[in-house]
Formats: structure tokens, C-alpha cells, sequence
């Protein structure tokens, strides 16, 4: 009597396998179909354009690829660069204000005002326009002689930029960490300087690594905004070599160097912000 | 004879126009259990928190060791180095190893060195039986694993008293039983203890003083003898009642 009940229940399994290799089946098959009719029909749109042949010419052209590509890659040195130095910078400022904010000493109550206001304005004027008022706003102001070079003028425009909206992901971080963690720090008989150094920031952070992550990702593209004052990063470079030879293919080399370091990025994000990240 | 360890006179404590605490007095002499009982909500934890200063009283003061504790010009800190407090839901510190967990107030608020802090630290979990248990994350831990870490962590800093506020309310029943032992260990060492609980039959056992607490006032407070076995207030054989009949006792 057992036996073929244990039979019976076997089918059943059989069946049940089978049907999900089926089903399982199906759905590569469609995807297989609707990736080949998706991506098959837009490039036969693209080179069937009675415009293809002189985009072809004008944007892929190897020949003028291979003699822009050193001087487009120089100029991407110096965007690697501004980036390194701006994200250093913004990390701290961002988490110096962060603290400021969420303190609530009431001697630093001006500074807590200063830094609201910081963000605030930091925040809410475009990057591109913090980047024009700084690069030709400071040295009008002749306080320094002779006037910072426009690098370091852009990099500090960016850096104001970027730290209103990185303290901000660093407060959320910082207020979603349990009131208990705080108390628990606070029962053992840490100071409240403590406290948020060991217990609060520690998880704070690393709850808030895939925003911030996602925020780098950002400014290594505004980095290229630096040009419009001058600097000849990777943009610049290949925009002058456009208007020397009519050929737009060392933006293309450009716009390839930016996609070659920000998605990585983009999927180490990803990966943080998968299902054992998200556990915590 | 000596000063109690702990003394509350008058303690009361509103948050808003909520009074959660009105006019505490309770004594709590050297080597001394006190189990606090009463429903949810009739002020237990705020109590604990309050002697822990996590809270600010509004009225009354708090003794420690003779001290008065709650006077504005004392240092907060170092009056919670004195005490150990659990808390219902572990709290643990979920970015450390057990180890870690127990060592930090060691290394931090009184000073150790690491050697020494992780020496003791190790002794400490092998005590509650946690050894091998070191690097578990909390989130590796079961739930009675966790409440006995954090009970090696309220004791790591060698505390005049310790404050359990329901600390097995969270766990599972199959888990009670271990933290329990846990803290029946630390009873029969002598330590001084206020117990934050539901469980009528542990306060039964291993408290001196079994409080009663409804609507912030202590309507009752004796041994558990009388308090448990004879309550002399109506709200009293009503809360046991209550218990009762949810099979608690």
C-alpha cells in the first residue's frame, strides 16, 4: 500500500519536473525571439537610414579613431584625475556636514544653519552653471594672484556641488540605523562621540554604499562640465579635434573611455544593492 | 550598614502629557534581586531607562551607591559605566563578531587594552556558553545565542548592578530557558540585579523583591511569596488573573 503511494508521488514528481523543464524552455525561446526582433529591427533601422552612410563616415570612422585616440585618452587622465581628487574630497566634506546637521549641540547651531543653507543652494543651482560662476567668478574676485588654474576651479565647483547631495545620502543613512544601536552604545558606556564613530556610522554607511556609489558614477560624467571653463579633458580634447577635421568620431573614442570606467561602477552597485546586500 | 546599591525616591517621568512614571520609590540593597512585574505599558522599561539616565527624569532622584545620580551636573557616561543594562530585543551591534560585542565597552568606555579586553571578552562568552561562538555575526546567532551575548556585554564592564528590561520576551519559549540560566548564574555570583519581566514563575525563583508596578506607581512590593501568592491589591489579582489564564504562570 505504501509502496505505491510512494509510486504515485513519484509520478507526480516526474510530472511536475517536467512541466517546469517546459515552461522553462519556453521562456529562453522567447526571450531568444523577442531579443533577436527588438535588436535586429533597431539596427536594420539604423542602417537602413538613408543618413547611415555619412554617420558612418563622419561618427565611426576608424581611421580617425586610431589617430584621436592618444590625445582623446590624455585628456581622460585628467578627468580620472579631478574625479579621484573631487570624490576624496566630497567623501569627507559631505560627511563633515552630515555630522553638523544631525547634531544637536547648541553651540553649533550657526554652523547647523550655515550647512542647511549649503545644501541647500549647492543642491539646487545646476552643475554646470556652479561650474561657470566659479570658473570665472573667483578670479574676477582677484583675491588670490595669481588666479587658481581653471582645473582647480572646476574641481571645487564640483565638490560644492556633489557634497550637498552626498551629506544628504549620508543623513539618511545615519537616521535609518535603530534608535536602540544608539542606546545599546550609550548603555555600555561609550560617549555619544563614540557612540556614532563604532556603533551608528559604521552601519549608517554601509547601508547607503549603493546610493553613494551610484552618486560617483554621476560625477565622473559631470566632470567632463570642467571644459566649458577651459581645462582640455577628454570632451574638450575630442571637441577641438571635431572642429579641426569635421569628424565626430573622437567623441565617440571620448564617450567609450567614460563607458569603460563608470560601468564597472555601475555593476559594483548593482551587486551591492542585490538580495544579500539588501538583507541588512 | 552600607548604602543600598540602588534608590529611587519620587522618580517621575512623563514623555508629553503621558505620565508613565508617578513618584517611584524603590531600594535595592547590595546582592539584591528585584523583579519588576506588571503590564504593558505600566512603566517597567521607562523605569530601567530612566536609572540608566537613557531618559531624563522630570522629578524625584536616583541613588547609586549613595550618589545621587540624576543631578543635571553629573556625568551621564560615567554613571552608565557603572551599570549594565539588556535590552528586550538584544540590540546587539550587528557590524561586530559576539566578541567584539562584549569587548567594546572594555576597550572604549573604561579603557583596557585590547590584549586584556579580548581575554576577558573570550572568558566571558565561554561562561554563558558561547565559546566557539566568537566570530558569529549577531545575525548568525539564534535568538537566545544573541540575548546571552548581550548579556556578557552589560557584564563585561564589571557593573555595580545590572538592568534586564523583559529580556526574554523577544525569544522563542524553546530559547527562554538558557538566557534564564543565564541570568540565575549571575544571581548566585551575587549580583545586584532590577528584572524587567513576565515570566511570573523565574521572578518567583530567583527575585528577593517583586514590585508591582500599574500606571507608574508600585501598588505593590514584597517577597515573591507574598506578592505572587497573596497580593493584597484588587489591580494585583487582576494582572495575575490576566496571566493565569494566558497559561504564563
Amino acid at each position: 500500500m505504501t509502496e505505491t503511494a510512494a509510486i504515485a508521488a513519484s509520478e507526480r514528481r516526474l510530472e511536475r519536473e517536467a512541466a517546469k523543464r517546459r515552461r522553462a524552455r519556453r521562456g529562453a525561446a522567447i526571450a531568444a525571439l523577442s531579443s533577436v526582433i527588438v535588436i535586429g529591427g533597431l539596427a536594420a533601422l539604423v542602417l537602413t537610414s538613408p543618413g547611415w552612410p555619412e554617420v558612418r563616415e563622419t561618427f565611426f570612422n576608424w581611421g580617425e579613431f586610431t589617430n584621436a585616440f592618444p590625445e582623446v585618452l590624455d585628456g581622460f587622465w585628467l578627468d580620472v584625475k579631478v574625479f579621484l581628487g573631487v570624490e576624496a574630497a566630497v567623501l569627507v566634506i559631505a560627511l563633515v556636514l552630515a555630522l553638523v546637521r544631525i547634531s544637536n549641540t547648541p553651540g553649533l547651531f550657526p554652523l547647523r544653519l550655515l550647512t542647511t543653507v549649503f545644501v541647500d543652494v549647492s543642491r539646487g543651482i545646476p552643475t554646470v552653471l556652479l561650474v561657470y560662476l566659479i570658473g570665472f567668478g573667483v578670479p574676477a574676485l582677484q583675491i588670490v594672484q595669481p588666479a587658481p588654474s581653471p582645473v582647480l576651479l572646476g574641481a571645487i565647483a564640483l565638490t560644492i556641488s556633489y557634497s550637498g547631495y552626498v551629506s544628504e545620502v549620508y543623513r539618511a543613512g545615519i537616521r535609518s540605523v535603530h534608535r536602540g544601536q544608539h542606546d545599546a552604545a550609550l548603555a555600555v558606556g561609550l560617549t555619544h562621540a563614540q557612540a556614532m564613530r563604532l556603533v551608528v556610522l559604521p552601519q549608517g554607511i554601509r547601508r547607503v554604499a549603493p546610493p553613494l556609489l551610484n552618486d560617483f558614477v554621476a560625477l565622473q560624467k559631470d566632470v567632463a562640465l570642467i571644459s566649458i571653463i577651459g581645462p582640455q579633458e577628454a570632451f574638450r580634447v575630442a571637441q577641438i579635434y571635431q572642429g579641426e577635421n569635421f569628424n565626430f568620431t573622437p567623441l565617440i573614442a571620448a564617450a567609450l573611455l567614460y563607458l569603460a570606467v563608470t560601468v564597472p561602477m555601475a555593476r559594483i552597485v548593482d551587486r551591492m544593492g542585490g538580495p544579500e546586500g539588501a538583507v541588512r | 550598614m552600607s548604602a543600598p546599591v540602588l534608590e529611587l525616591r519620587g522618580v517621575t517621568k512623563a514623555f508629553g502629557e503621558r505620565e508613565v512614571l508617578r513618584g517611584i520609590d524603590l531600594t535595592v540593597a547590595e546582592h539584591e534581586a528585584v523583579a519588576l512585574i506588571g503590564a504593558s505599558g505600566s512603566g517597567k522599561s521607562t523605569l530601567l531607562r530612566c536609572v540608566d539616565l537613557l531618559e531624563e527624569i522630570d522629578d524625584g532622584d536616583v541613588l547609586l551607591d549613595g550618589e545621587v545620580i540624576t543631578d543635571p551636573a553629573v556625568e551621564a557616561v560615567a554613571v552608565r559605566r557603572r551599570l549594565g543594562y539588556v535590552f528586550q530585543a538584544y540590540n546587539l551591534f550587528p557590524h561586530m563578531g559576539a566578541l567584539q560585542n562584549v569587548m567594546i565597552g572594555e576597550r572604549y568606555a573604561h579603557g583596557a587594552k585590547k590584549a586584556d579586553a579580548e581575554e576577558r571578552g573570550r572568558a566571558l562568552l565561554a561562561r554563558f556558553g558561547l565559546a566557539g561562538r566568537e566570530d558569529g555575526r549577531p545575525d548568525n546567532l539564534s535568538g537566545g545565542e544573541q540575548q546571552r551575548v548581550a548579556i556578557a556585554r552589560a557584564f563585561a564592564g564589571a557593573p555595580r548592578a545590572l538592568l534586564l528590561d523583559e529580556v526574554t520576551s523577544a525569544l522563542d519559549p524553546e530559547l527562554v530557558g538558557e538566557v534564564l540560566a543565564a541570568v540565575r548564574d549571575l544571581k548566585a555570583e551575587g549580583m545586584t540585579m532590577v528584572i524587567a519581566t513576565h515570566e511570573m514563575g523565574f521572578a518567583r525563583e530567583v527575585a528577593d523583591q517583586v514590585a508591582f508596578l500599574h500606571a507608574g506607581r508600585i501598588l505593590e512590593l514584597g517577597p515573591p511569596a507574598q506578592v505572587l501568592e497573596h497580593p493584597q491589591r484588587d489591580e494585583t489579582r487582576r494582572f495575575l488573573g490576566r496571566l493565569l489564564e494566558a497559561g504564563r504562570i
